[in-house]
């Protein structure tokens, strides 16, 4: 049991890797340090534990990144996937010191691997990490103790007690007990709400009950809701989250990278009416799935099925759970507890109108339907080799984007722009400042250390002042 | 390879682990892993066995315990590695020493011992036991050379049959084909990998030893104690030829080659297996198959005590205590040449075995001559 009655000069509030790289960076620079970790000590990590790369700009070869990726490139690729919705600054920023941050992983025991076979390939922009995301927060901790920070697991922030934009003291369950802590500063790395269906509903209605948390349960966004009720500025669509098509008998929480599913573009999808909805093969499916996950949300009871048949069925990398087959598309509708009458019905469509062309799996193929809608304009093929089979689809949310508004220094700001004395944020908290719409690969890890950084010699400064 | 509890577990963590994909830069089982779909049985018992049990996965693991999926890949693989060894024992009927295998490897220590003190004692007069023997010849006044030759070459090479089976079964039963075994280049990354314990180093900065901290003390240990171990044997076998060929009977001065030999190879031996039994000590139970503890533990410290008295035996060798030292040192490694192929001993075998598989895996025969370098011309360039 820690001494509650004594100041530490920065308290972090989470445990992922953005709080990490905060807390270690402000205790390199000689503060004392309490980090406060929502989940249990095996579960630690946040969303982290389930991420495996980080996007990374570099001028020139590395041991384990191709090629060069410059700001530009970074950037471009960037604005693409917002559509704008980002601030120039504060993104150019990020990409820069994505570059510096390499030598303190490496040196916080974070350890990298050459680009893999298999899965996107992401060799060239993204690095990865050697084990992924848990050992990365693995080799953070055991850094953090090392350096003495102190750690405690199973502990919430409940309330910042906050006067004009200085935070007094944070009020905090420590197993269940409530406790005090007082900091000089505090830096709030607490991650979104994805994992907080009630408050998802605020955008969505009852259909975020169906929703899937690919990612941490402790992801409520206790403190972002604590902060932006105090007065903090807010950025990023309250609405709105990214989530993409998993599959459906995925857990609840926690199911990460192994329920995702690859096989939308070589397939039918239909809602639970046997219907189609949308144009299955619009392009590929790096640059779709992200999509699916909105599609499948609007459908009734936010749940699709995709269908393939034996031709389809080692084009894509499957899910963690079996594939359901059958030797009819009819039997196989039942199985899926689909009307066998209305799946047959909209695949002798799909079938009838699928035009004749050479198949490509691994490009746009110009394979598609005709005189069908929603048409098909990729990889169309009539679904007529048994046997046939199904996996259904959830629409499974991995963040949010509405956040705290923080400069480039981290500092955390009021709706009146002031800054805020002692604040300061990193990670999902404040990322939809940069990233507003959208995702691009081994972006949050990105923003998570860099401003994890920054955060944490502010912090420190500030701390000394 | 028989379907059991382990098997079907084992199934199941590769099916989870194959749809994820985050461990593929620690070792070889999970490039052997993702060139699969489907696990049949052989197929767990190679990726068991390639398995080394650095747990690196364990701890990178987003889905272990306490994660629903409840996914512990180190402890599985050794439950499937357990099984496999008894399912290719040979003799077949023996098979059944590999439960309760430490208890067995034990008694068997403890029935070496006493069965070489008593046949001692029985053959020749036992006060010679207890009287110091110096010069040429002295060992053999107490265990005559006869009896020696034939009790250790005995149960010696019926040991190195039994592993030679237990290969062709485990080789069969992987798929493995007998022309395969010449190939060059495979069988020389396959040695590399396992002169190296490349695999224990977990992609590079080592591996759980102990928690989620990286280190190398395991491979180090295994390395003193591996090559103490063959230290020790060409120290025996280079005493073989002295004697037979060059007429010189031990024992031998300290400076000669095969005392020099024995005496660092002993050292090897007792840092590395006592180092391991530290690390089995203190190493984090999460990852680790309790029911096999037993017979991890009682190898280990029987490695330790052919080395120990063997270096007491050396130190002693010419005083009083040397007669009886020579029974003890005798039948412990009577013992441990009855349970080479029925102990933890045999890992070495099937994890060689699995390592030469996953190179040939690699480094797939190339097309038919014309098309390509043969076959043969890519394993003289290696």
């Amino acid at each position: 049991m820690p001494d509650f009655s004594r100041i530490w000069d920065v308290l972090v509030i989470g445990g992922g890797n953005a709080a990490l790289c905060a807390a270690v960076t402000a205790r390199q620079a000689g503060c004392s340090v309490l980090l406060i970790e929502h989940a249990p000590k095996p579960m630690r990590g946040g969303n982290s534990r389930h991420t495996r790369n980080m996007r990374t700009m570099h001028p020139e070869p590395t041991k384990v990144l191709t090629e060069s990726y410059l700001e530009d490139e970074y950037w471009d690729d960037l604005l693409r996937v917002t559509g704008g919705q980002t601030d120039e600054n504060l993104a150019r920023m990020t990409i820069r010191l994505t570059h510096d941050a390499l030598p303190f992983m490496e040196a916080c025991g974070v350890r990298f691997q050459p680009s893999l076979s298999g899965t996107l390939s992401l060799s060239r922009t993204n690095l990865f990490f050697l084990g992924g995301g848990k050992a990365l927060v693995n080799a953070y901790f055991a850094t953090a103790e090392r350096l003495g920070i102190d750690i405690l697991y199973d502990t919430e922030a409940v309330d910042l007690k906050m006067d004009d934009g200085f935070v007094r003291e944070v009020v905090i369950d420590h197993r269940g007990f409530p406790e005090t802590v007082r900091a000089k500063v505090v830096i709030a790395s607490s991650g979104g709400f994805q994992a907080n269906l009630e408050w998802l509903k605020d955008g969505w209605g009852e259909a975020a009950q169906n929703f899937l948390v690919r990612g941490t349960p402790y992801a409520q966004g206790k403190v972002l809701r604590n902060l932006l009720d105090q007065g903090i500025a807010s950025v990023g669509d309250p609405s709105q989250c990214h989530a993409v098509a998993i599959d459906g008998r995925a857990p609840k929480y926690d199911g990460g990278i192994v329920t995702r599913l690859d096989c939308v573009p070589f397939s039918v999808v239909v809602n639970k009416h046997g219907q189609r909805f949308y144009d299955e093969g619009e392009d590929v499916w790096p640059k779709r799935y992200a999509i699916w996950g909105r599609l499948v949300a609007q459908q009734p009871d936010q749940v699709a099925y995709s269908i393939i048949d034996s031709k389809a069925e080692r084009l894509f990398m499957p899910s963690v759970f079996p594939a359901i087959k059958a030797d009819t598309v009819g039997e196989l509708a039942v199985k899926l507890g689909l009307d066998p009458a209305a799946v047959e019905k909209t695949v002798a469509q799909f079938n009838a109108a699928c035009v004749p062309g050479e198949f490509n799996g691994t490009r746009l193929d110009g394979c598609r339907t005709e005189g069908l809608d929603p048409p098909k304009t990729h990889w169309a093929r009539p679904i007529t080799d048994p046997p046939f089979i199904g996996y259904p689809l959830r629409p499974g949310i991995t963040f949010t984007y509405l956040g705290v508004k923080v400069d480039e220094t981290a500092r955390v700001r009021m709706d009146d722009g002031r800054p805020c004395a002692n604040l300061f944020a990193s990670g999902e908290i404040m990322a939809g400042s940069i990233l507003g719409k959208g995702y691009l690969a081994g972006f949050g890890m990105a923003i998570g250390t860099v401003f994890g950084r920054i955060a944490g010699r502010e912090a420190a400064k500030n701390a000394r002042n | 390879m028989r379907e059991t509890e382990a098997t079907t577990e084992a199934r199941r963590a590769m099916e989870v682990c194959n749809a994820c994909r985050y461990c593929e830069g620690f070792c070889a089982v999970f490039p052997a892993m993702t060139m699969r779909r489907e696990f049949s049985t052989g197929d767990l018992s190679y990726i068991a066995n390639l398995c080394h049990n650095c747990k690196g996965c364990y701890y990178a693991c987003q889905y272990a315990p306490p994660h629903p999926f409840n996914i512990n890949v180190p402890q599985v693989l050794a439950q499937v590695r357990a099984d496999t060894y008894e399912e290719y024992a040979w003799p077949g009927p023996l098979a059944g020493l590999f439960k309760r295998n430490g208890t067995v490897v034990s008694l068997v220590a403890a029935a070496g011992i006493a069965l070489v003190l008593l046949l001692t004692m029985a053959l020749v007069d036992h006060r010679v036991l207890y009287q110091p023997q110096v010069g040429p010849g002295a060992f053999y006044r107490v265990i005559p050379w006869w009896l020696m030759t034939t009790l250790a070459g005995g149960t010696f090479l019926f040991s190195i049959l039994a592993l030679v089976m237990g290969f062709r079964n485990f080789w069969r039963d992987t798929g493995g084909r007998a022309d395969e075994l010449t190939r060059g280049r495979p069988l020389m990354v396959a040695l590399h990998d396992i002169l190296t314990l490349k695999n224990l180093g977990g992609g590079g900065g080592g591996c759980n030893d102990r928690d989620e901290a990286f280190s190398q003390s395991r491979r180090r240990f295994h390395h003193a104690m591996f090559y103490g171990f063959l230290l020790c044997f060409a120290s025996t076998s280079t005493a073989t030829v002295y004697d037979h060929f060059l007429g010189l009977e031990a024992p031998y001065a300290f400076f000669s080659l095969p005392v020099q030999l024995g005496f660092w190879g002993g050292i090897g031996m007792v840092v590395g297996t006592a180092g391991l039994i530290w690390a089995k000590i203190v190493s984090d139970p999460a990852p680790a198959a309790r029911n096999l503890l037993g017979a991890d533990y009682a190898l280990l410290v029987l490695l330790l005590l052919t080395a120990s008295t063997g270096l007491l035996l050396l130190a002693l060798r010419e005083t009083g205590a040397m007669g009886v030292l020579l029974a003890v040192h005798l039948g412990i490694i009577l013992a441990l040449f009855l349970v080479i192929p029925y102990s933890k001993m045999v890992h070495g075998v099937y994890r060689s075995a699995a390592l030469l598989r996953h190179a040939l895996e690699r480094h797939p025969t190339p097309p038919p001559p014309g098309t390509a370098p043969s076959d043969r011309a890519l394993g003289s360039a290696a």
